[in-house]
């Protein structure tokens, strides 16, 4: 990574963009009134968590979650939206339990959050000595189909389990008109 | 260049779960229909997931094992998403409503 003078001023503000799209998008997510914008700061945070995963050196866990968040979660949510109407009606502020819950859900995310910041912070966090695999691609398509071949399995019977239900419980109650 | 370089820490990438799911817990306790809850919940899973992702970079004898984790999370979290989509799309069929403040027929 010598090779280039600035390779290291480009790679931190790299990393520092991608960090920044996962607060933006997680905070868009969470504070925006319409849901749309919300789906679309989730989408904004998954790009910036793919990012993240590429700089712990996992470049096919990046491509999982570009592949699995955003193009399937978030046009799922999408097309909910499209169906049902989640338009939120403005919250009428000023009355006390209003006050008194969102300053509670505030006081207490953000009291887990710092606390876990402070977890995160401790020193003590020592890297081992040896490694077993390097975690490439190729050691986890090993480990894939060989330790974990069961949980693999049970996965995949998951999913297929799920769009079966999900096919289900979204047809039950439709009437033909 | 005799620091080291911020993104070879683990430290940052634990606030940054930290945050993700702050933001997420948050965002579960004041929403009030049943999409917006479900946006705040993955914001949690990305969370453990970042948060998995950190020590199996970091601390993790198998670098291996973490990444296949977050990657069941990952199919979890999906099929999670198909059925509760499912079930909002029936309780707005049959409430016309997704706020969670009105679906309350079990409520008693």
């Amino acid at each position: 990574m010598n090779a280039f003078p600035a390779s290291h001023v480009i790679v931190s503000g790299l990393f520092a963009v991608f960090a920044a799209l996962t607060v933006a998008g997680a905070l868009i997510a969470a504070l925006s009134v319409r849901i749309i914008r919300s789906v679309c700061g989730l989408a904004l945070c998954s790009v910036g968590l793919a990012g993240l995963y590429y700089f712990l050196h996992s470049p096919f866990l990046a491509l999982m979650e570009i592949l699995v968040y955003v193009g399937a979660v978030c046009v799922t949510i999408v097309f909910a939206i499209m169906l049902a109407e989640p338009e939120e009606s403005p919250r009428d502020e000023g009355r006390p339990t209003t006050l008194w819950w969102g300053g509670g859900a505030l006081l207490i995310s953000a009291a887990i959050g710092g606390s876990l910041s402070w977890l995160g912070l401790q020193p003590g966090w020592s890297a081992p000595a040896t490694r077993a695999t390097d975690g490439s691609v190729r050691a986890i398509g090993v480990a894939l189909l060989s330790t974990y071949s069961l949980a693999f399995e049970l996965i995949s019977l998951l999913l297929l389990v799920a769009i079966l239900g999900a096919l289900v419980i979204a047809r039950s109650g439709r009437t033909r008109t | 260049m005799t620091a080291p370089n911020l993104y070879e820490q683990p430290q940052i990438y634990l606030i940054l779960a930290a945050l993700l799911f702050a933001a997420g817990l948050y965002g579960l306790l004041w929403r009030r229909t049943l999409i917006g809850m479900l946006i705040a919940g993955e914001l949690i899973f990305s969370a453990a997931m970042l948060n998995f992702m950190t020590f199996n970079r970091f601390l993790a004898p198998d670098p291996a094992v973490g990444q296949i984790f977050v990657l069941f999370i990952m199919g979890l979290a999906a099929a999670e998403v198909a059925v509760a989509l499912s079930i909002i799309i029936a309780v707005y069929r049959n409430y016309r409503s997704i706020k969670s403040k009105e679906v309350s027929r079990l409520n008693g």
